[in-house]
């Protein structure tokens, strides 16, 4: 049934952190593992060997680049690579699912998670033209859409241990840079993650008001603009040439257990 | 209209059994959950695999190569039967063959060289795991040939961290990633200990403490760096000694931590005259002294009570004597390493390099904390805290890979040790066996008998020039001149130089090559072309210049058309394998850990693991070591000698469940359920280290008798951080005239410039490179590992071409856009390749992702994959020569300490060759290979349940 | 888009025949008998073979059937109740006209108007996607439309009409380019929106997800080379439009003539609404292209 819940119990989702997303594709592969051996169809790879290989992935990690803008005291600013990966944002307003035909694309009310019905697609392609994100592909050996299940057969499955009761990418990533959680509950960790660290909507513009947050990668090369605070740190211990040794002997002095026993006669520097 | 929605199976079962082993699919040597199901035909199969939370390496967390495992087990790449060749070498043309036959040719090429000179034998091994063991083969065959592939790698940085440190990144330390709150790392090519690493970032990063990266290239790790440094190759010494300046200028530095645990407080002989100049003053046992501050006397560094000073002189006759700290002071104060004059050099402002070092001292001195934890020093001080200094440095191979990243890999661990962040909370960890002085490791072995076994261990650490592997004639006792004045401390051995020593006859001609896991004729080579032909090049009679070779790889790889007797080999997941403590076990900072891999599914075709195949051989030849006094073979295959080897009574490859209840760890007898023991937990062993010895390991009594205790030594080996090497001040003085072996005079000089005993930085840009001003480096894409991917469904859609990168300075300069193709030339070649535009890059640097590019023919893909069409490889632009000086000789591409290959320090020349439509495919393009595989099936829908 | 010729196929062979039903539903030209089986067969040839070309796409259009429950939400469900019930009102109407010389007005009229309600329906489908804004315009129903009755208007022989429909189509065809050339631009949408990035800065796409293809580029990455495409809106607008009209204000006398000349402006029609419609896809970007840099 495509029309959207009008409000769905919980909104699992999951929070990707870009500051911390290192661009290592271990969600991709996991998600490819997992699903191809899970949910519905398999995940399938045509000209697997061959000059063209392409597969059906349901999450796939892309990578920018930002080229701050010059300021007064950073003239010459270094441009800044961002990984960023993408799946199913299970948007709480998903067009993908209004639009379908058949019913097979639907918004789950326990959780809202936004899965596809394969029995009912008809493989129109009508859902993945409707989704800004590029989050759903046809499988073009089964002829049926995929897309990111947020591994529905994971998270509540009984034959895993409760611990591993979450995302396959979430499990695998090996930064700790995917999260995941309830979003619409306001004390969930997840949620306190969005709003400690400003987590955003992509393509708010859309108002399909996705559920996954993404978290912005922190503000990147600010070392250089700290130094009037940092520079007392590199204060010279002495002006003369020659006056480090002295300092030094000074500084042993100081420290615990080490001063020099006047009573033994004999300095430091001293010869036998 | 009630909502009606479909009922979702959210209990699907997930597998029939799972299975734990150890992954392959790079060193990283995580645990491995293997689901299997059952198929149709009632057997199981591989279905999923996913990271084991119990294990000590990854916790659960896999990469992406680790979850494609599946793709690498149904490779259509895989080879299936012994092959002996029929065609030429290089064409591909084999014939299958029986193992009788293949181990009977074998052992007919083997059993007269040994008879005769064992030496003919040179047995080489690229990413084997297994070089405790394939060193124990070699050895008891009796050939002084034989090494891992550590020369091509990170020689550098293992050696330059034993000789100063006692350990050293990667597998053998961490970060303390629990504490640290200023995590620094070097180096491009993000590869080895990667999922530790990534799990370290994402802690530290979660803290929200601050990380910079010093790269020339801001991919991986480094774009999640808070700060940049996009550092010119090669240079990276530098900026580490200007920080090492103003660190000192600033007595910034932990002068506690110097005192008691390195050897800064050390008299060194200032003598100019002497023989001994520049090495220790030592007492009769020939253990080092210091003057004492508590009595201003000399003392040992180790008596009870010492306290060592820094700045201790010491006159003995006409003789000073002073500290490694004053010659320290006295070296890098100098105004030629402040930051404004390397700041040019490095690419670095000299504000940025002042800006990190007061950030340095900022986290090491102000944000020092303690931990509540009392231990005991080795000189029986009793420390009722432990002090941390929360700045963990580590490097990647890109700062080791230059000719002078052995002093770069020394700067590095200088620093770490100026601010006392060894060992200390907050801090880099080693891992066990390490800590481990470099006194502890055996010198390396070279002595030669027909029919006997080898001296001793072939590879080791040199503490002098009495320690060189070299013949009573001075010639090099080692067919890659390992241990030889070109190089004296090659602790790996250099196995890059073996095919064109053995071509060249050069110290001598050998008889057979026998290599393992090693792609010699493409990516694992520098100068490629080169390599191919030397591998068929024939001498006037017609026959091979390199007479036979042997090799053994489980793929299709570009190797195996160049040899004459394949062995085909299992994959990871059809095998036995121990990652032991002998060898590069797994352990981390907080316990010793070990592991096995296991036949979680048996092979469906006639291959065998490779060391199974060693001990068949071995017992076909009736090696000793391999055989018991009474003439039977003492193993029947690997894991047979996995369990029941012993290196040392009681000391076996694996250190969990030993003795004859399983109850013993580290030092027990053999016990014969060993193997299911690891299988039941997890296919991994771990012992805790007590909380008591967890920090400063090097002094801490509690670790040293906890590492005796597991059989990791035989005594405490406590000791101290060389921040003064002597051996090499050794080398300089053999240079100088001292002593009875003497070095050849065309390399005085540069031993004398080159070993210095205290890091220093020289320039590596090579003469005859006028022109090509451009730095051009190579990693690995974190998806992919080797040549691995290629053959991977799932990976070679993530990198399955790779373009070369360019910064936008120079994209502009050539008048080059994303797809154009560039002709890139050095003076060894000439390459014609894709480009791509990367903005965080350093200005004057490119780059491209290693060993994507493909022989046609090889790998089981079609001859038009994009591997083969579009992906390229650099190694035809570097020589494993220099280019000529005109003084008459050909210098090594390598560093002159370790002889570790240089292939960072490659320098190019760009020019645009076309737009996307002039090429079709990279230059060269070489000859397709037949495969003996065939290729590979069109379309892929994997699945074992239904 | 990717410009599929099941696609371009069945929206512009459909809308005529359905612009064509909807002339004859109200009653242009009023036929009977023979020359309303032609009539008829004509349209629902169109018509049918449209919604048959649009199938060959689906991945399993053995489950076509199901397409027709969503209609509450989707514009591809009611596009589909939309023709089947025009399809059948006209089936019942020209019944009356071939076989029994009826003309039922009443279920002439729903059937007209269930037919353009079809072609709304289609326009929809394309109109309702925000995550094209070259399509997301009001202008788009309103030139499917105007195509749909100018070509109704010709296949309809309502000569006089059909120019001035041909003639709005064409204003408006080129409205619609005018506009849609400025829409991605207008929607808001960029690069910044798309990743959340580039604050304190410019983003530009880096390496793709991955080296080789995937559905998204080939489905949602089209890139038609600006020239390329002006000469393809000028042919389109010539063969749709322009020569139509010509084909019928010449003053020919010869009804021959003037029959071939009809079919001269219906041909050149069709072929013109089918580039026009080749653009529509090839130029319509999806906003999925920022995250490849292709946009």
């Amino acid at each position: 049934m495509t029309e959207l819940p009008t409000n769905t119990a919980k909104k699992m989702g999951l929070v990707i952190d870009l500051d911390t997303c290192v661009g290592c594709h271990a969600c991709v592969i996991s998600c490819k593992g997992w699903n191809t051996e899970n949910y519905g169809a398999p995940l399938s790879d045509q000209d697997a060997y061959g000059a063209d290989p392409s597969g059906t992935f349901l999450n796939r990690v892309h990578s920018f680049e930002v080229q701050p803008a010059a300021t007064p005291t950073q003239p010459d600013p270094a441009a800044q690579l961002i990984h960023f990966p993408k799946s199913c944002l299970h948007c709480e307003d998903a067009p993908c699912v209004t639009v379908c035909p058949t019913g097979a694309s639907y918004k789950r009310v326990e959780d809202g998670i936004v899965l596809v019905n394969e029995s009912d697609c008809i493989g129109c392609g009508l859902c993945a033209w409707s989704c800004p994100y590029g989050a759903r592909e046809l499988d073009l050996a089964e002829g049926v859409m995929k897309k990111c299940t947020l591994c529905v057969d994971r998270i509540y499955n009984e034959n895993l241990p409760e611990v591993d009761r979450v995302p396959s990418c979430v499990r695998t990533c090996p930064a700790g840079a995917r999260h995941f959680g309830d979003l619409g509950d306001p004390s969930s960790d997840v949620s306190q993650l969005v709003a400690d660290r400003g987590g955003m909507d992509l393509m708010p513009e859309m108002g399909t008001r996705p559920v996954n947050k993404y978290l912005p990668p922190r503000p990147k090369d600010k070392l250089e603009e700290e130094i009037d605070v940092l520079a007392p740190l590199l204060a010279p211990v002495t002006e003369t040439p020659g006056g480090f040794l002295g300092w030094l002997d000074k500084a042993l002095d100081k420290l615990p257990g080490h001063s020099s026993d006047p009573s033994s006669g004999q300095s430091s520097g001293g010869s036998a | 209209m009630t909502f009606q929605q479909p009922r979702v199976e959210t209990s699907p079962k997930v597998s029939d059994e799972i299975r734990q082993t150890t992954c392959y699919m790079c060193a990283c040597r995580c645990g491995i959950n293997v689901h299997m199901k059952t198929n149709e035909d009632g057997k199981k199969e591989v279905a999923y695999i996913e990271g084991n939370r119990d294990h000590p390496v990854n916790k659960g967390v896999l990469c992406a190569k680790g979850s494609a495992g599946i793709m690498q087990v149904n490779a259509p790449s895989r080879l299936k039967a012994p092959l002996k060749r029929v065609g030429p070498r290089g064409s591909g043309e084999f014939e299958e063959i029986s193992w009788d036959e293949a181990l009977e040719i074998a052992a007919g090429w083997l059993e007269p060289i040994r008879k005769d000179d064992p030496s003919k034998l040179a047995f080489f091994t690229g990413r084997d795991q297994s070089q405790s063991f394939t060193g124990f083969w070699a050895q008891n065959f009796g050939t002084c040939n034989y090494a891992a592939h550590g020369g091509f790698c990170s020689v550098n940085m293992a050696t330059a961290g034993i000789y100063t440190m006692g350990g050293a990144f990667w597998e053998f330390g961490q970060p303390d990633w629990d504490h640290t709150k200023l995590f620094m790392l070097f180096g491009v090519a993000e590869d080895h200990d990667s999922n530790p690493i990534k799990m370290g970032l994402g802690k530290i990063k979660a803290r929200g403490a601050r990380v910079i990266g010093v790269n020339p290239i801001r991919s991986g790790y480094n774009a999640v760096a808070d700060d940049w440094v996009g550092i010119t190759p090669g240079t990276d010494g530098l900026f580490i000694l200007a920080l090492v300046h103003e660190l000192m200028k600033a007595g910034k530095i932990d002068l506690d931590y110097l005192s008691r645990y390195t050897n800064a407080p050390v008299l060194v002989n200032q003598d100019p005259n002497s023989q001994d100049k520049g090495l220790f003053l030592r007492d009769d046992h020939g253990t080092p002294l210091v003057i004492n501050r508590k009595t201003g006397k000399l003392a040992p560094f180790d008596m009870k009570g010492v306290r060592p000073d820094l700045g201790g002189s010491f006159k003995m006759g006409d003789v000073t004597h002073v500290s490694v700290f004053q010659l320290m002071a006295e070296r890098y104060l100098k105004d030629e390493y402040a930051p404004e004059a390397v700041a040019e050099r490095c690419g670095i402002p000299a504000k940025r390099i002042r800006a990190i070092a007061a950030e340095l001292a900022r986290v090491a001195f102000d944000e020092a904390f303690e931990l509540d934890q009392e231990w005991t020093d080795f000189r029986g001080e009793k420390h009722d805290k432990m002090i941390g200094r929360p700045v963990a440095m580590h490097a990647m191979r890109g700062v080791s890979a230059h000719a002078n990243g052995f002093q770069t890999c020394r700067a590095l661990h200088v620093l770490q040790i100026l601010l006392g962040t060894v060992e200390a909370p907050g801090g880099f960890r080693f891992k066990p066996p390490y800590p481990k002085p470099v006194e502890a490791h055996p010198a390396p072995h070279c002595r030669v008998t027909p029919n006997k076994p080898l001296d001793g261990p072939h590879l080791g650490f040199v503490h002098g020039p009495e320690h060189l592997a070299l013949k009573s004639d001075g010639s090099p006792a080692r067919i890659d001149k390992a241990f030889t004045w070109e190089n004296p401390m090659s602790s790996h051995g250099l196995m890059h130089m073996v095919i064109s020593n053995a071509h060249a006859g050069d110290p001598y001609k050998i008889d057979t090559l026998f290599m393992y896991m090693a792609n010699m004729s493409w990516n694992s080579s520098m100068n490629t072309g080169g390599v191919i032909e030397m591998l068929t090049d024939k001498d006037e009679s017609g026959d091979y210049k390199i007479p036979r070779i042997i090799y053994s790889d489980a793929y299709s790889s570009e190797m195996v058309a160049y040899a004459d007797l394949i062995l085909p080999d299992t994959t990871y997941l059809e095998r036995h394998d121990c990652i032991s403590m002998l060898d590069r076990p797994i352990c981390e900072a907080d316990g010793a850990a070990d592991a096995i891999r296991w036949p979680v599914i048996e092979p469906d075709r006639d291959v065998r693991g490779f060391q199974t195949v060693l001990v068949q051989l071995a017992n076909k030849m009736k090696l000793p070591g391999f055989t018991a006094e009474d003439g039977s073979a003492k193993w029947q295959d690997y894991a047979d000698y996995i369990v029941n080897h012993e290196r040392k009574p009681g000391i076996g490859p694996l250190a969990g469940f030993r003795g004859p209840d399983g109850d013993k760890s580290g030092r027990g007898e053999p016990n014969p359920e060993q193997l299911d023991k690891y299988i039941k937990n997890g296919g991994f062993f771990v012992e805790h280290i007590p909380a008591e010895a967890s920090y400063f390991k090097p002094w801490n009594r509690a670790y040293q008798d906890w590492a005796v205790d597991l059989g990791l030594y035989d005594s405490p080996q406590p000791y101290l951080f060389q921040l003064y090497v002597e051996p090499m001040r050794k080398f300089q003085l053999a240079a100088e005239g001292h002593g009875d072996r003497q070095p050849p005079d065309h390399l005085r000089q540069r031993i004398k410039d080159t070993m210095d005993p205290l890091p220093i930085w020289y320039e590596t840009d090579q003469q005859g490179n006028a022109g090509f001003t451009v730095n051009a480096l190579t990693q690995r894409p974190m998806a992919m590992y080797h040549s691995w991917g290629t053959q991977n469904a799932w990976l070679r859609q993530l990198h399955g071409r790779n373009p070369l990168y360019l910064p936008t300075k120079l994209m502009r300069q050539h008048n080059l856009a994303d797809g154009d193709w560039a002709r890139v030339s050095s003076p060894h070649g000439e390459i014609t390749v894709p480009v791509m535009e990367m903005a965080a890059l350093n200005g004057n640097t490119v780059w491209t992702w290693n060993a994507i590019g493909k022989r046609k023919g090889t790998w089981g893909l079609q001859e038009d994959a994009p591997e083969a069409t579009k992906g390229f490889l650099l190694n035809h632009l570097i020589h494993e020569l220099m280019p000529p000086k005109g003084d008459g000789l050909r210098w090594a591409n390598s560093d002159p300490i370790t002889g570790q290959a240089a292939w960072f320090d490659l320098k190019v020349k760009i020019e645009k060759a076309g737009a996307p439509e002039d090429f079709t495919e990279s230059q060269p393009i070489l000859e397709p290979i037949k495969s003996p595989v065939g290729t590979g099936p069109k379309d892929l829908t994997w699945k074992v349940g239904k | 888009m990717h410009p599929a010729p099941s696609v371009i196929l069945f929206t512009t062979l459909s809308g005529l025949g359905f612009g064509l039903l909807a002339f004859l539903g109200l009653g242009y030209p009023d036929v009977t008998g023979w020359v309303a089986f032609v009539f008829y067969a004509i349209a629902y040839a169109l018509a049918v073979g449209g919604l048959l070309a649009s199938t060959f796409h689906l991945g399993h259009p053995e489950r076509a059937i199901k397409a027709f429950s969503q209609w509450r939400t989707s514009w591809l469900s009611r596009e589909g109740l939309c023709a089947v019930a025009a399809l059948l009102v006209m089936g019942l109407f020209a019944i009356g006209a071939i076989f029994l010389e009826q003309d039922w007005r009443l279920l002439g009229l729903l059937g007209a108007g269930l037919s353009l309600a079809t072609v709304f329906t289609t326009s929809m489908i394309y109109t309702q996607l925000k995550t094209i804004p070259r399509w997301n315009m009001g202008l788009t129903p309103v030139m499917f439309l105007s195509f749909s009755l100018a070509g109704g208007a010709l296949l309809a022989g309502q000569e006089s009409l059909a120019i001035w429909l041909l003639l709005a189509a064409g204003g408006i065809q080129l409205t619609y380019w005018a506009k849609g050339d400025g829409a991605f631009a207008a929607s808001g949408t960029t690069m910044q929106t798309a990743t959340g990035l580039g604050g304190e800065g410019s983003v530009r796409a880096f390496e793709p997800p991955h080296t080789g293809s995937n559905y998204l580029l080939r489905e949602f990455v089209h890139i038609v080379g600006r020239k390329h495409a002006q000469k393809l809106r000028a042919i389109a607008l010539l063969l749709g439009f322009a020569l139509p009209v010509v084909f019928l204000v010449l003053p020919v006398e010869s009804s021959l003539i003037k029959h071939l000349m009809a079919a001269f402006a219906v041909l050149s029609h069709m072929a013109g609404i089918a580039v026009s419609r080749w653009l529509f896809f090839a130029q319509a970007e999806h906003v999925v292209g920022l995250y490849y840099g292709k946009r």
